[in-house]
């Protein structure tokens, strides 16, 4: 009784001319939705593949768990690359029920502004521009109930629509899970090219659990994985200077799924109090707090990653 | 739809839908110790998680690598104790190998949902915990208007104290009010950290947040759980040492500090049900 056992054993495929309409089709959850998609060729593929021509890298923060620091990681390596004013950074958040991203960027309240050329991202400085549904929201408690489709929508229109201009490192904010967003995004960027994943984690195993499935995701959709990095490894007590573990990795952490799963290890992230802080209030944390040891392992696995990023 | 749905829920007395707009904050880790609260307050209590890209419960409850039964009249959870007071069911028993992905759009993932509801076997239970994953999307959506009918009888908002959390956690309580779900107040984990060493609270990820928003939104605020890496570590035991286990996590759990903690808010959970 395993859950491949879902799917029907003749099943045509969803894009097929057959979706939906074939004898193997009955009583299949998707059923409906095969049959009434739109077949053939998504006629926007050619917009995205247009628009994203003029970004250079494009990388996908990615983790099974929430809550492991996938947009604090992100914004903090948008904040490190758009240090190098020569370096274009996009940042992408495609958390649509819960974007972190205009927060910890200092961009709250802000709104995208529409231009004839598509919408505009939000800047937090000249090379640092930023994309997220946050900006489009009347009220920031808003709840954005919306199933799948809707969600893929938008993510569509975050390719296809904004003025990004030229952009040499695209970061990707991501959900937690291997659903809608994470199989979208996949599928409208193939034809551009993905440079890899990163993917965070913390070390105890209930989340390893989790980001293992993403591992065996990126495998299934042929993404590449530039790394592991795990966060919340250990914590100083700015008292006694004692360090502590807050998450137990008990299976070995991140270091060791990293060498089980055969990935490069990117580094470990000391938890810093002073992380969550700088995030609360949108600024960076590498540039506020130089002297945190979390800053150090940032920086290092910061030219680990643009080590792998070859022009 | 309603009618085969009632049928294998109609000996359920209490349901409770754990929810957070946040991911990572708790909420298998809240659902789990609200139930071994319960079960020790006497309770017949099951878990369902419908985290279906994501299931921890599981492995909460020290059940990894167990597998579901198919019995005539439907699915068999599987039980977490001797007694059989505690039993669950997640999709994480019915998946080859524990590292498979579950790639998976909204449809599926609402068929999946709804075949828990309508074909697990619960039996006669006093509460069923619903474990979710972050958000308010096809999962949400989906289990909100499946038990529209039923009737649960609220929400338990889990959040951390930090304010990029409980801004995704403001988004959640909204859902509930659109939905017309009741919360029956707000869980504040993660709340401070004692150091081994010296003793120091350090507020990790801040402290109070949970609290104020509750006070903002007007519901009730349940209380506070601390950082307490003991419970990862007796999760991580009962994993291990599964053959020599009798009602093991339940055991060393209401032994534990965090038990104290927890009762307390179980008690006040209790409250607002049963009134």
């Amino acid at each position: 009784m395993a859950v491949t056992d879902n799917i029907p054993e003749h099943c045509p495929g969803p894009t097929t001319e057959q979706a939906g309409k074939a004898s193997a089709c009955q009583g299949c959850p998707n059923q409906n939705v095969c049959a009434t998609a739109p077949k053939g060729p998504d006629p926007d593929l050619p917009l995205i593949k247009e628009r994203m021509s003029s970004i250079k890298h494009k990388i996908l923060i990615l983790s099974g768990k929430g809550g492991v620091g996938k947009s604090t990681f992100t914004s903090q390596l948008g904040f490190a690359f758009s240090n190098d004013e020569s370096i274009q950074v996009g940042v992408m958040d495609i958390d649509v029920c819960g974007p972190s991203i205009p927060k910890i960027m200092g961009l709250e309240g802000e709104q995208i502004h529409q231009s004839l050329s598509g919408w505009s991202p939000v800047y937090v400085q000249d090379n640092l521009g930023v994309m997220s549904i946050g900006f489009m929201l009347p009220n920031p408690d808003d709840a954005v109930i919306w199933r799948g489709p809707k969600k893929n929508g938008l993510i569509k229109q975050f390719l296809k629509d904004v003025d990004w201009g030229d952009i040499d490192y695209m970061l990707i904010d991501t959900p937690p899970g291997t659903s809608d967003e994470h199989l979208s995004i996949t599928q409208y960027l193939k034809e551009s090219v993905i440079d890899g994943a990163i993917i965070i984690t913390t070390p105890q195993e209930v989340a390893l659990q989790d980001v293992r499935k993403e591992i065996d995701f990126c495998r299934k959709v042929k993404i590449p994985i530039i790394g592991i990095v795990e966060n919340m490894s250990g914590f100083i007590c700015p008292n006694c200077k004692g360090e502590s573990i807050i998450f137990a990795p008990t299976t070995g952490g991140g270091k060791k799924m990293a060498e089980d799963e055969e990935v490069p290890f990117l580094g470990s992230i000391p938890l810093d109090p002073r992380i969550g802080k700088a995030c609360d209030t949108g600024v960076s944390f590498l540039d506020e707090y130089s002297d945190s040891p979390a800053c150090k392992a940032y920086l290092d696995i910061i030219t680990k990653i643009k080590a792998q990023i070859k022009d | 739809m309603a009618d085969t749905l009632a049928t294998h829920l109609a000996g359920i007395k209490h349901i409770i839908i754990v929810l957070s707009g946040k991911g990572g904050v708790g909420k298998s880790s809240i659902a789990t110790q609200l139930a071994l609260c319960l079960v020790q307050g006497g309770n017949k209590v099951g878990i369902l998680d419908i985290d279906l890209t994501g299931p921890s419960i599981p492995h909460m409850l020290g059940l990894d690598g167990k597998q579901v039964h198919q019995a005539s009249s439907g699915w068999v959870p599987v039980f977490a104790d001797e007694n059989k007071n505690l039993c669950c069911m997640s999709i994480g028993f019915l998946l080859q190998s524990k590292n498979d992905s579950v790639v998976w759009r909204g449809p599926k993932k609402n068929a999946m949902i709804r075949q828990f509801l309508a074909d697990v076997c619960w039996g006669e239970l006093d509460y069923l915990i619903i474990d979710t994953p972050p958000g308010t999307s096809d999962e949400h959506i989906s289990i909100a208007e499946y038990l529209k009918d039923i009737h649960p009888d609220g929400a338990v908002i889990v959040t951390t104290p930090q304010t990029v959390a409980l801004a995704d956690v403001r988004k959640e309580l909204n859902f509930c009010k659109k939905v017309k779900l009741p919360i029956l107040g707000v869980v504040e984990n993660m709340s401070g950290y004692v150091c081994p060493h010296c003793e120091e609270c350090t507020n990790l990820f801040s402290t109070g947040g949970g609290e104020a928003m509750a006070q903002e939104f007007g519901v009730e605020f349940l209380g506070r759980v601390p950082i307490d890496p003991s419970l990862t570590l007796m999760i991580e035991k009962s994993n291990d040492d599964n053959a020599t286990l009798e009602n093991g996590l339940i055991k060393i759990y209401t032994e534990s500090n965090l038990f104290k903690v927890f009762n307390k808010i179980t008690d006040k959970v209790v409250a607002k049900v049963i009134t």
